[in-house]
Parts: C-alpha cells; structure tokens; sequence
C-alpha cells in the first residue's frame, strides 16, 4: 500500500532523476577534465622535469589510451566504489580524499549549525517588527555581510580577531588526533567568516516567504483571534512558508560543501576545495574527477532532500484525495 | 646602519667571519672599536643556541599532490627533506661546500672520474649503518634513465657508479670538474638502498625523523637520537612545517605567533613586516633571477638586431625599483650574478639606451607589434614588468603587445613552447650547471632556443677544467657571448625575502630561502 502512495511514488522519482543527473553529470565531468590545457606528466614533475622524465611518466600512467576507453574504466570503478589512484602520490584516492571531506563536513557542519538557526530566527524577528527600526538594522548587516568578499571578511577577521586580539589563530590547519576544543578553536574564524556570507541569502528568503503569507485571509483571522504577533508567525505563518526557506538553506548548505575554496585558502584549512585546486594544477585527473563527482552528489542530494521536504510540508502533496 | 651591524654579528657568530674582519668591518660603518668589541661578546653570547621546543615554518608551495620521495620533490617539499634527509655535500653560502656525508672527495687530473669517501657510523633512521653501497643506490636510482628524478637532468653525465669499501667512485662521460657541487641537489637525498626499495617512506640520515606527512597541510619530525652531528643542528625538539601558500596568511601566521619563519615574503608588505616590533625581515641577495626568454631560431627573434633591440630597450633600473622595490640587483642579460662562485668581474653592464634599440631595430627591419606573453607565476609582478617593457620600448619605437596568461598551465603550455615570454631562475650552485641546465644547445631546458657552438666549446672545456682561473676566464668569454648573443634578457635579480620571529636564534642568510632550507635544523628558539 505504502509503494503505491503518490508520495512515495514522487520521491522515488526524485532520487532516480538524481541518479540520472549523477550520470550525466560523471560524463561532463570527464569531458571537462579532459579539455583541461597542459599535461599531466609534465604538471607532476614540475618545471624541472626533463624531457625523457616526462615521457617515462606518461608511458607509466597510461596517458596513451583513448579517452572514451578511460572513461568507461573509470564509471566501471566508481560504480564499485573504487575511486582510482592518484596518478601523483600513487595512493588510493579514498585515502587521501576522506580525512578531507571529513573536514569539509566538519567545518560546513558547524557553518550550519550556526547560521541557519541565525538566519531563521533574524528573520522572522525581521518579520514582527517589519519596517521598523529593528528590522532595517538586520536586514542592513546581512545585506552588507553578503556585499564584501568572503577574502575580505576573512582578512578582517584575521586582522582583528587573530593578529590585535590574538583570541583565535589566523591559520585553521586541523590535523588527525587534534584535541576537539583546540579544534573548535581553529575553525572560529572560517565559521565566523562563512556565516556571514550565507546568513543574508537565508534570512531574507525567510523574511519575504513569511512576509508573503501574512498577506493571507486566515492570518487576519488569527490576529482578530488576539494571538500575539509571535505566536502568529511562529504557528500559522512559518508552518506554511516552510518550503522556500527549506529551499534555500539546502542551497547554501550545499554551497557550505563546495564553494568554500576561498575560505579554505585564506585559513589554510585542509578542505576539500585546496585538495581539488592542488589536483587541478597538478592535472591529476583521477582525483579532480573523484571530488568533482563528490561535489555533485552533495549538490544533488542536498536538493533531492529539499524537494522531498517541501513535498512533505505541503499538506496537498502529503493527504492526497 | 644598525641592520648592517646585526648581520656582521650573526655572520661572525656563525663563524663566517673572522674576529679581525668583523672589527674591520663594524668601524668602517663607524663604530667605536669599544663598541665593536662589546658587540662582538654579545653576539657570542646571544648565538649559544637553545635546545627543546617546536619550530614551525610557514612555507608556499605545499600542494595535496606532494610525496616524500625524493626524486619528486619540489618546492616544500625540499625543505621538508633538509629536515629529515641527508646529504654528501651542502652549500656554504660564500660558494664553497660543506662536506656532510662525504668525508672526502678527490678527483682524477681530468675531472673525470671522482671519489667520495663516506662517512663511517653514521646511521640510518631505521637504525642501518650508511654505507657507499647505499650512497652508490642512491646516484643510480636518480640517474637511471628511466627515472622520474627531477635531478636526472644532472646526474645524466654520470657514466658509472661503484663502491670501493668506504668510497664511492663516479666515472663520468665527460670531465666536471664542479660535480660535488651538484650533489648538494636537494633530490639528493641518500636513502637506504637508494630509495629502490620503499622511495617515499622517508627515511635517511637527516635530524629530524618524519612524524607526520599531511601533504598540503603539514609535515612534521622528531629529533633523531643518534643523529651524527647533534652538536651542530637539531636543536629542536620538533620541527614542523605548515603549508600556506597564501601570502597574506603567511604574514598574519608569523605575526599571530603560529610559526617562526615564513619565506617568500612579497616586495610590497616587506616595509609594512619591518615595522611589526617582534618580526624581522631578511633579504638575501642569491642567483635566482626573473628573465624574459626569445627563441632564437623562430622568426622575429632569429634576427640578433632585434634581439639587441629588445635587450637595450629594457629600463632594468626601474624594474628593480617598482617591481622588486629596490629587493634586488640589476641583470646583465646573462644569468650569473656575484652570488655564483668565480663570477666574472667587469663585464660592461647593459643599461637602457632608447636611441641605441631604435637604431638595431630598424636594421632589423621588423615591423609590427612583437607579442610578449606573461602571467603572475612566471614570477611576481611579471605582467606589470612586461608593461612596464612595453612602455621603455614604445620609447625606442618598437611595439610590444602584452598578453597575460593564465597561471595554471604556464610552465606547461607557454614557458619553453612560445617564442617570447616570462620567466624565472631560481639559480644553480655553480655557472656550469646553470649553463649547463639551459644553455647548452642539448640543455634539456634550453628556453632560448640558444644553439652557439662556440659556446657548447666553452662550456665542455670549462666544465673540465680544475684550475678555477682558467674557469673563470671561460666562464667570462661565456656570460659575453650569452649577454651578446643569446635569447634571454635578464632585467633583474630578485632577492630572496623571509620573515622571521625575534624568538628565533641562529639565522644567517644563505643561498637561497630559510639558509637554504637549513633554517628549521640550524636554528633553535630563544627562551
């Protein structure tokens, strides 16, 4: 019966059209890693390398077979969860890749866990006391937090927070047996500087869908009721504009995943975003395909998870007639 | 003064300096010879280096993709191996050579076949005896021709390698006599059976035993126990490296306390480091260059005229002042500076002459703009340096068009494969092996397109010849011929620039970078 439901219907269609993206996009992945200009042996040994070396190396790492040969070798690979070597280190892509998806995980996680509560409840502050003098000062921080550059923020922050004040490191360099509060520590500042490039895009989508549904007939009834202006947003008005404020924290949580580099950088943080840009330069194709296909799958998944929630907050799509 | 002051102290403290030269020295600057004197007992004092601690470094050039195997090293990765590796030779610094593990080196009348006796009971990490056999594992791993050594290139003239109880005896094909130079390469590193076995377990014979290797994030060591020379270097207990390939956080980690010694400190914050009380900034003057490179046999720069053109076209000392901001010398448009060992004195230095580069240019009877290709890693500040050749050469009539490339596949895509673009050397220990590296017409590196004969000639009988003034006179006729006729156009030598903590002791300027990647093992940290 439950396999039946039109719910259960719509989600399995979701994830298949995921799956389906996921292929695709494994194709235009390879096609675009193999338009890269410049060679991969010769990236490897760097500037110094000599000629026969260069040679020597491509002869090793099979640069000589066909594209599509490859290609299909490597899907093959993935499919069973082999995500090659590295043509570099010569080490298991998985090795290496995990501790630093873990820390992008990590570092995203607390992003998260900081920012979306944030966002949410500024804006719907931002909603009761709408045009006030409350609201314009939120709505001013966060648009003015989203209009500098995230290297910006990040030099301001290292410049006051770690080189006057000296309460946090400038450099977030996290490590395998770190003690957690130390670890914490390291990630102040990357989070301080993430949150304030998401926190605007969230608290104003949450802001203008509130805003949208206090527009509505039974909200008039609701404050005729006498309910406090609280209690109508919090139990009438946020319930149903629940699925655009869904929509996008996905997409900045997704953003928190793979749109981090600069962060990364100006923090030294061991991310997923500094192991791609090292792989990039270094044409290691293997691991840029293995991360761009990971990014992917994060992406997708974060908005299969949306949609899926957004059909579940919508009591049309959940009670069928 | 004072800045001058300080240096003599360290250089004399680092026994570079003899007690006459420094007093010499310091009252030329005008000092009192009291003063001097005191001087000279406080720097004394102040070089007993102190033992324990973590030293760190914050260091660019760290990528994801790096390997403890030696023959893959670059740039990081060859200060982590002064750590942790040992070596039969290192640089001095004033163009002489330390002997480390070679004991003593000899060599046939014609430079040819040459002896390295070993150092006895020196261990291993592993807890293994170094042996010739290891040593003699070593030369062939990296000189195989199969090899992926970055220092295959200079080993390629080695004909045989053997061991003969405690020396190893290399035959070459053809004489050198500056080989023990060469093996001071830092993909030198002597392993244990060579590195045939396990290349990238990071084992020798250095200070420090690798404890942690995070490439792209940080490599780290331990002092070694029995490390053969602890009175020397090691003085840390730990020392740990940090990648940070940003600059700007290079100089906040400094400044937060987070390491002790940064390098590559960018011309444009030097002035702004000096002012910080509790950091230092230490320029050294080495042979590492930034170049613009011609082709000589492609068409327009196959015409010497317009070679000439260009070369006198450039405006070098403006180069130095707003691209390097006075870090760095003039070139000569030959790559050796004084920083090399039997430089050439006197040869007339090239200065901007618009009249001169119009009067070669139409002899060259070229027309149209000449396209001139560069990008910020060919070196820092290379598109501005290009434009500012634009415009010196708009000067003398000759039309440059500048176009800036991207970075990622620079060295891949437009270095060595286009006719005329950017460039930089970080330099060789001796004119023979720069020569040798690049302008030799079978260079593997041969960047100009540079094939001279004449030159070839000079260079094979330089290389084979073991009385230094002879050399340097070859070497002089050489550095001419390339001034005059090569491809290359050296406007200027770039210094290398480090920033360093006050709680850092025992720093002397050296070669290269961080005293050429020795700074983590030979300094140690105050209180």
């Amino acid at each position: 019966m439950l396999v039946n439901s039109p719910l259960v219907r719509l989600i399995a269609q979701r994830v298949g059209l995921g799956i389906l993206l996921l292929f695709a996009v494994s194709g235009l992945i390879f096609a675009g890693t193999q338009i890269l200009p410049g060679d991969v042996a010769q990236s490897i040994l760097g500037q110094a390398a000599t000629p026969e070396a260069v040679a020597n190396l491509r002869r090793e790492l099979g640069l000589n077979d066909p594209a599509i040969v490859r290609y299909f070798q490597w899907l093959g690979g993935v499919i069973t969860g082999d995500l090659g070597t590295a043509l570099t280190t010569r080490q298991e892509i998985t090795v290496t890749l995990m501790p630093r998806l873990w820390n992008t995980l990590f570092l995203a996680f607390w992003a998260a866990v900081v920012s979306i509560p944030l966002a949410i409840m500024l804006g719907l502050l931002a909603v009761r006391y709408r045009n006030g003098p409350i609201d314009k000062a939120i709505s001013g921080f966060a648009l003015a937090s989203i209009s500098l550059p995230e290297f910006f923020i990040g030099y301001l922050l290292i410049l006051f927070l770690a080189v006057k004040l000296q309460w946090f490191p400038s450099i977030s360099t996290v490590y395998d047996g770190i003690p957690f509060v130390e670890k914490l520590k390291a990630i102040v500042l990357p989070v301080i500087a993430l949150v304030l490039s998401v926190l605007a895009h969230m608290m104003r989508m949450t802001r203008a869908a509130i805003l949208n549904v206090m527009q509505s007939a039974y909200i008039e009834t609701a404050e005729l009721k006498g309910l406090s202006a609280l209690d109508i947003i919090r139990k009438h008005a946020f319930p149903n504009a629940i699925a655009p404020i869904i929509n996008v924290v996905m997409l900045n949580m997704a953003y928190l995943v793979v749109g981090v580099v600069v962060v990364e950088v100006i923090f030294v943080y061991p991310g997923m975003g500094q192991y791609l840009v090292d792989h990039v330069v270094k044409r290691d194709v293997p691991v840029v395909q293995a991360v761009g296909l990971i990014f992917a799958a994060v992406y997708i998944g974060l908005n299969i998870v949306a949609d899926v929630a957004a059909i579940l907050a919508n009591p049309r799509l959940r009670h069928p007639k | 003064m004072s800045q001058e002051l300080d240096y003599l102290s360290r250089r004399f403290a680092a026994g570079r300096l003899s007690r006459r030269e420094f007093l010499g020295r310091a009252t030329a600057l005008g000092v009192s010879a009291t003063f001097a004197n005191s001087l000279l007992a406080g720097a004394a004092k102040a070089q007993t280096p102190k033992r324990g601690g973590i030293l760190k470094a914050g260091i660019v050039g760290g990528a994801a993709t790096d390997t403890l195997d030696p023959a893959k090293f670059i740039e990081l990765m060859s200060y982590f191996g002064k750590c942790w590796g040992e070596f039969l030779v290192a640089l001095t610094g004033d163009g002489g050579l330390e002997n480390r593990l070679a004991e003593e080196i000899g060599s046939s009348k014609d430079a040819k076949v040459w002896t390295f006796k070993i150092r006895q009971d020196v261990e291993f990490h592993n807890g293994k005896t170094v042996t010739a056999e290891d040593v003699v594992a070593t030369l062939e791993r990296h000189s195989n021709k199969e090899s992926q050594s970055g220092a295959l290139g200079i080993l390629a003239g080695i004909g045989s390698v053997k061991a003969d109880g405690r020396d190893v005896v290399v035959t070459l094909k053809e004489p050198n006599a500056e080989l023990p130079y060469l093996m001071a390469d830092y993909h030198l590193v002597i392993q244990p059976n060579g590195g045939k076995d396990n290349p990238a377990e990071g084992i020798s014979a250095g200070p420090y035993k690798v404890t942690v290797n995070e490439p792209g994030v940080r490599h780290g060591g331990e002092r070694f126990a029995n490390f053969w020379q602890s009175d020397k270097m090691g003085f840390a207990d730990q020392v740990e490296i940090v990648a940070i390939n940003d600059t700007t956080a290079r100089v906040s980690a400094l400044q937060g306390g987070q390491v002790h010694m940064i390098n590559k400190v960018e011309t444009k914050v030097v002035d702004l480091i000096q002012r910080v009380p509790n950091l230092k900034v230490e320029a050294l003057s080495g042979p590492g260059h930034y170049c613009f490179n011609m082709f000589c046999d492609t068409a327009p720069f196959d015409n010497a005229d317009l070679r000439m053109a260009l070369k006198l076209a450039v405006d070098r000392q403006e180069m130095v002042d707003k691209i390097l901001r006075g870090y760095g010398t003039v070139g000569n448009d030959f790559p050796i500076n004084a920083a090399y060992p039997l430089f050439p004195e006197g040869i007339e230095q090239r200065a901007f002459d618009p009249d001169k580069a119009k009067f070669h240019y139409q002899k060259s009877g070229h027309s149209g703009p000449i396209l001139l290709r560069a990008s910020e890693v060919a070196f820092a500040g290379a598109v501005d340096a290009a434009q500012l050749f634009q415009q010196s050469a708009a000067k003398a009539g000759i039309a440059i068009e500048v176009k800036r490339e991207p970075g990622d596949g620079y060295w891949s895509e437009v270095w060595n494969k286009q006719p005329f673009c950017a460039a930089n050397w970080r330099g060789r220990a001796t004119q023979g092996w720069m020569y040798s590296t690049t302008y030799l017409s079978t260079a593997p590196w041969n960047d100009t397109h540079f094939f001279n004969e004449r030159f070839d000639k000079l260079l094979i009988q330089a290389l084979g010849e073991l009385d230094q003034d002879k050399r340097e006179n070859l070497y002089r006729e050489m550095a001419v011929i390339v001034r005059d006729e090569g491809g290359t156009i050296v406007p200027m030598f770039n210094q290398f620039i480090d920033a360093i903590s006050d709680q850092l002791g025992g720093y002397v300027g050296r070669v290269d970078s961080l005293m050429n990647g020795y700074a983590l093992t030979q300094c140690w940290l105050e209180a």
